[in-house]
């Protein structure tokens, strides 16, 4: 398609933006969602520190009560994972499409190991009676009810991120096979792979918070 | 030329079905009128429900309403005024419809979606008026849902905390779309400096949208979550704080009434010029007071909490941030007013609506700066006064800015014009009522009348029985509104491309305009109003090359 123009007074001409394949646009919208995203996330993070500052005791007790082993693997995983995720746009861009589909498939496998170790943590807690409004719950102080309070609703909502991730992942694969992700079209990729990055960002914040203060 | 009433572009290609082709429409033009149409439908539903509650209170005592069905009538006038109209209001439907045009744009950056963004407006508006018709019947916290009552009661709050998650969802939405479109698609030349002031305060609207509405989201989320599998992040009795909810509140919603009245502001921005025939007096000024009201408008939320026992140093913080915000405003005012010094003052319908609202925002912005001074809203708190001052800059304000964009640019969107009598008539009723319906109120608040009441003592009777008087009057307005639109649309004069006179792009094309507005993208390199003898300076030929 040709390059419309608009022309001044001179009959100089100037390039016009459209909004079909604007790839800045694409890119400074994601970003503007991300932001909403961290703005949501923060308020948790807010709370988070205002009852840690509240009942530091409890929070400490309750921290230890986590399996930091398998919230360690977990965050080994998303680091590894944002990593080939990010392989894979680098692979899209020099053409090597096998390559970057190949990649983008161990990405959602790894975001798929991540949510089993994440349910089996929550298997654990619930065998033990901790969930949110159990009985056993509500028999423990204060800190602890918020502290496993939090816990539950800031790893569900990032576990809903993890999964929206694969749903993307999968998009992703589908867009790459019918060809409407190209060397030269990457940004519903990049966009994807920024996305990635965005949520184990906030995995990287939330371990140490809830895992690493017990220990 | 078809305009775009006689071809759309929808999501799954072509439909033959009139209607299929509005609701799947990715014309940013049809989705403003689909919002238009919903909005006003349940505005008037909302007015209702107002004027039902006014004629309970026309007496003291009880009449026909008992108190629980009181409280849910208030809170869906509340909920239904501000989260499904006043919101979303003008920046949904009046900025859908403009901001592409004013910009030199053919669409959104995003227009699907913005499509999108209206069809969570609509699941919004259905599971908020579910509650209606199921079970329990609507809410009774009031619009604010605090905690921990909202956690408590037997009504139904889930549908309605969900139905506001869900609006805020379809705000950040709308927001989202409408920065990326200003930042890439002005036409070329157009500088931030050279948009027109109705764009500036979308601008800064949609921003608000972006940052503070996921606030109020999650919020939100967690009360639900309260609800039902008690979490306990708000509840007192498991260690939550009911007080961080307030927090968490405000900091959304105090945003949110700058939400409202931005592009309000930019509407009279926009009518001023044109109906007085001059350039706007401090273009910058009014475009950068936009922006600080918006970032101001973030620090003040706790002045919401004046009398919920946070901290003295705290309050004296808040109450000093609330004076700041009055700053840009009343440059804004200044602005105005000095535009109109001069000038040869036009007062046709938009204009009486524009002049009105500065008149009732001046008001109730004034009664604004006693409740943000400590020792007065200690007083006024919780009182018909405050809910005086939020109608005058909301109703008197806003809303007449709304009916009165809808004037200016109703040529635009239908291609007619309406009548001009029947127009400043229908003015006349809604500023002489509404000023009979608010002035008492501030009068009975500050003698000490409570508001959220459904009974009062006798001796606030007759504040109350002028305001029921003013509010049928305000009922007759809002009728003849109505009936001039309808009227205008079936038998109206044929308006033509520019029938104000106005300067910026929009009154440049035809009306109703074309499919992609623009057949060619015009470069400008002029300001948005410039006037010579009372006549636009900037012409441009059908090619859009400008001649002039």
């Amino acid at each position: 398609m040709q390059q419309e123009m608009a022309y001044d007074m001179q009959g100089n001409p100037h390039p016009v933006t459209e909004f079909k394949d604007d790839y800045s646009g694409a890119k400074l919208g994601f970003w503007v969602f991300l932001l909403t995203e961290a703005m949501m996330f923060g308020v948790l993070f807010l709370l988070f520190f205002i009852y840690f500052y509240r009942h530091t005791g409890s929070f400490v007790a309750s921290s230890g009560d986590l399996n930091v082993w398998l919230g360690g693997t977990n965050t080994v995983i998303l680091l590894v994972s944002t990593y080939t995720m990010g392989l894979a746009t680098l692979m899209m861009r020099r053409g090597k499409i096998k390559a970057s589909a190949l990649l983008v498939g161990v990405t959602a496998v790894m975001a798929i190991v991540f949510l089993c170790i994440k349910g089996t943590e929550w298997n654990i807690d619930i065998d033990h009676g901790i969930y949110l409004g159990s009985k056993a719950l509500g028999t423990m102080n204060k800190g602890e009810i918020l502290f496993f309070g939090l816990y539950f609703v800031m790893t569900g909502l990032h576990g809903l991120h993890v999964i929206a991730g694969i749903a993307l992942m999968g998009w992703v694969l589908l867009l790459i096979r019918s060809g409407r992700i190209k060397p030269e079209h990457t940004i519903v990729m990049k966009n994807v792979t920024l996305y990635w990055d965005f949520v184990h960002l906030i995995w990287i914040v939330l371990f140490p918070l809830f895992y690493m203060i017990g220990v | 030329m078809p305009s775009f009433y006689h071809e759309t572009n929808t999501i799954f290609g072509t439909h033959r079905n009139p209607v299929l082709q509005w609701i799947f429409t990715t014309d940013h033009k049809r989705i403003a009128l689909l919002y238009m149409g919903v909005m006003f439908t349940l505005f008037f539903f909302a007015v209702s429900a107002a004027l039902t509650m006014r004629a309970e209170l026309f007496f003291p005592g009880q009449q026909f309403l008992d108190p629980h069905t009181y409280n849910q009538l208030f809170t869906f006038h509340g909920v239904t005024m501000i989260f499904l109209f006043i919101v979303p209001g003008i920046a949904a439907a009046l900025g859908n419809f403009i901001l592409p045009l004013m910009l030199g744009a053919r669409e959104l950056s995003f227009p699907r979606l913005n499509l999108l963004s209206w069809w969570l407006y609509i699941t919004g508006v259905v599971t908020a008026l579910s509650s209606l018709v199921s079970g329990h019947g609507f809410a009774d916290t009031g619009w604010t849902f605090y905690a921990p009552y909202s956690i408590r009661t037997d009504a139904h709050v889930l549908s309605t905390l969900s139905a506001a998650f869900i609006l805020g969802l379809s705000s950040i939405l709308t927001g989202l779309n409408f920065v990326v479109t200003i930042h890439r698609l002005r036409a070329p030349g157009m500088t931030f400096f050279k948009m027109p002031l109705f764009v500036w305060g979308l601008y800064a609207t949609a921003w608000i949208q972006v940052l503070a509405t996921p606030v109020i989201g999650i919020t939100l989320i967690l009360v639900i979550l309260e609800r039902t599998l008690g979490v306990g992040i708000f509840d007192p009795t498991k260690g939550g704080d009911p007080l961080l909810y307030e927090h968490l509140f405000w900091i959304y919603s105090h945003p949110a009434v700058y939400l409202m009245i931005l592009p309000g502001f930019g509407i009279i921005s926009e009518v001023l010029p044109v109906f007085t025939r001059r350039t706007i007096f401090g273009y910058r000024s009014i475009a950068i007071s936009s922006a600080s009201i918006a970032g101001i408008g973030y620090l003040v939320w706790g002045h919401h909490m004046f009398t919920s026992g946070i901290s003295d140093m705290a309050r004296i913080i808040f109450s000093l941030l609330t004076f700041l915000v009055a700053v840009p405003t009343g440059v804004k005012i200044f602005d105005w007013v000095a535009t109109l010094y001069k000038g040869s003052i036009i007062l046709a319908t938009p204009m009486l609506w524009i002049l009105g609202s500065i008149v009732n925002f001046t008001v109730g912005g004034l009664a604004g700066l006693t409740l943000g001074a400590l020792g007065t809203d200690i007083h006024l708190h919780d009182t018909y006064f405050v809910v005086a001052h939020f109608h005058y800059t909301i109703l008197g304000g806003v809303v007449f800015m709304f009916i009165g964009g809808l004037h200016y640019w109703y040529p635009k969107i239908t291609g007619k014009l309406y009548d001009e009598v029947r127009g400043r008539i229908a003015f006349g009723l809604m500023f002489v009522g509404f000023n009979l319906l608010w002035f008492p109120m501030y009068i009975a608040g500050f003698l000490g009348n409570p508001r959220r009441y459904f009974d009062y003592l006798p001796t606030f009777t007759i504040y109350h029985q002028i305001a029921g008087v003013g509010a049928v009057l305000v009922a007759f307005g809002l009728l003849t509104v109505l009936y001039n639109f309808y009227r205008g649309l079936r038998s109206g004069k044929e308006a033509g491309p520019n029938p104000w006179g106005g300067t910026t792009l929009e009154w440049h094309i035809p009306s109703p305009p074309p499919l992609e507005n623009f057949s060619k993208i015009p470069y400008v390199d002029f300001d948005p109003y410039e006037y010579e003898n009372g006549e636009p300076v900037v012409e441009f030929d059908e090619d859009f090359r400008r001649i002039r």
